[in-house]
């Protein structure tokens, strides 16, 4: 009952409260833009906005998202317990409008009306070494995820080759392909590596991390910055308007390929990046 | 900021230009794929009324249910994808006089010669500002089709002030989403060699 409601606080904190990195990051756009352009016009509707939903307590975009939990459990824990938790989380969650009814069937579109179905939510679960659990929650948008992409390489199209070079095009392409459509300004979860399936999901997982949390190895965190800079000249801007944000970060992971594949995946998370962690050890509980 | 209230009039859209910031007011009605599927296919009457001089919103909103009052409200109603009703928005726009589309994403060629031909502007919202836009939702008068659709399909008339837009496709052909594509595309293409 206590870790069912701990969860259900959870989610209201994600669909409600915009974590404050990813609003410092909207605010710092908006400075950049002119004053009177579309650009931040949009730039403080969304800023309003954010305000709105913290305060009312309304989700902060209609579109709830795709619900996706990573659950890290100690060597003691249960799994089953989690799962019903979260199962029971969910349903009270759209019972109280913090999620709105987003799994259909995929041919009839029939609405379960509960968020619930096959890997509806997507649960993650993972027993570590650790004496406390973590809970980590993603809603990720389906406008934005409808811009996610992934290529194998060489791809001659794009003259992108099986080095960084390659995967930077790669990555330009996709932004260029996306144009507004999903939300921007938007941050990039990027996988280098690891085959189809786990390429994309190791994408999103980047997700997870913090607006500027750097990749630890050197060489991949001066391409995280140096790729932003870039792909903000290209000036689509937020919602696509034209300016001078659209992409608030880029976070690369990277992970071991076969000897004869290489991908690169690109998670595209729109402005409302809703992640938040729960973290429970013995009788204190945190929210990130 | 221009400021515009349904009914609008042709003489007022055509004056309207692509980056021009709108504040809406009055009469709008959602409609997302099954609702276009239907004005194109059978083309009912019931939303004539509401439609004629006036705005579709492509919207699916959290909605809620006064349970003694059964009056209801908006929680979050940001824009959907309009890409998706580009089969049928033309002929829609056309066959009920719509003045404007409201939606987030712009749409494409067959819809941009559908607003020069019946006088019509699509107009963009700030997508995800879910909260703030059900802020500007003062009143749902009426809603059809709720049973059969489901309620983010479902034909929502509402009454809406000071709704935040950007016209990016007007009534001359002018499309920002095109604009804005072309120039990345130049930018893409220094960029990548
Ligand atoms: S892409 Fe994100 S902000 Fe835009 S409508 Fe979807 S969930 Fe909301």
């Amino acid at each position: 009952m206590a870790l069912t409601s701990q969860i259900l606080e959870l989610i209201r904190i994600s669909s409600t409260d915009l974590p404050a990195d990813v609003e410092n990051a909207i605010q710092e756009a908006t400075k950049r833009e002119e004053v009177g352009s579309s650009a931040a016009t949009v730039l403080q509707t969304i800023e309003e906005n954010i305000k709105l939903a913290r305060k009312e307590t309304t989700a902060m975009c209609q579109d709830t998202g795709s619900l996706v939990f990573y659950i890290d459990y100690p060597e003691c824990g249960n799994e089953r317990i989690y799962r019903e938790s979260i199962l029971d989380a969910v349903r009270e969650a759209t019972n109280l409008k913090y999620l709105r009814p987003n799994t259909v069937e995929p041919l009839s579109g029939k609405n379960s009306g509960d968020n619930i179905g096959r890997n509806a939510p997507y649960l993650h679960f993972h027993q570590w070494d650790k004496d406390y659990v973590r809970i980590r929650f993603m809603q990720k948008g389906g406008g934005c995820e409808n811009c996610g992409a992934q290529y194998r390489l060489p791809d001659s199209t794009l003259n992108a080759g099986r080095d960084i070079k390659g995967v930077r095009k790669a990555i330009i392409d996709a932004v260029f392909q996306a144009q507004g459509q999903g939300c921007a300004p938007a941050i990039l979860g990027i996988s280098i590596g690891g085959d189809r399936a786990v390429s994309y999901t190791y994408a999103k997982e980047q997700l997870f991390r913090k607006i500027g949390e750097r990749n630890p190895d050197k060489e991949i965190a001066e391409f995280e910055v140096e790729l932003c800079k870039e792909l903000n000249t290209m000036g689509i801007g937020p919602m696509g308007f034209g300016g001078k944000t659209t992409i608030l970060d880029v976070l690369v992971g990277i992970q071991p390929r076969h000897p004869a594949s290489f991908f690169v995946s690109i998670s595209y998370m729109c402005w409302a990046c809703r992640r938040r962690t729960l973290t429970i050890k013995g009788n204190e509980v945190e929210y990130d | 900021m221009i400021k515009l209230k349904t009914p609008i009039s042709e003489a007022d859209i055509r004056k309207l230009k692509v980056g021009d910031q709108v504040l809406l007011s009055g009469i709008i009605v959602t409609a997302r794929d099954a609702a276009h599927k239907l004005m194109y296919e059978d083309r009912p009457t019931f939303i004539d009324e509401y439609l004629k001089d006036g705005a579709i919103y492509h919207c699916g909103p959290v909605v809620s249910q006064d349970s003694s009052s059964g009056e209801w409200s908006f929680i979050s109603s940001g824009p959907t994808t309009s890409a998706r009703e580009e089969p049928y928005q033309a002929k829609v726009i056309e066959d009920y006089k719509v003045r404007a589309v409201i939606g987030k994403g712009g749409m494409g060629d067959k819809t941009c010669k559908g607003l020069m031909h019946t006088g019509a502007v699509y107009l963009h919202a700030v997508g995800g500002a879910g909260a703030l836009t059900a802020e500007r939702v003062k009143k749902v008068l009426t809603v059809f089709k709720l049973e059969e659709f489901g309620s983010p399909e479902a034909f929502w008339v509402i009454e809406v002030e000071d709704f935040p837009c950007v016209v990016t496709m007007d009534s001359h052909g002018g499309s920002l989403h095109k604009e804005i594509a072309d120039k990345s595309y130049e930018k893409m293409k220094l960029l990548i060699g």
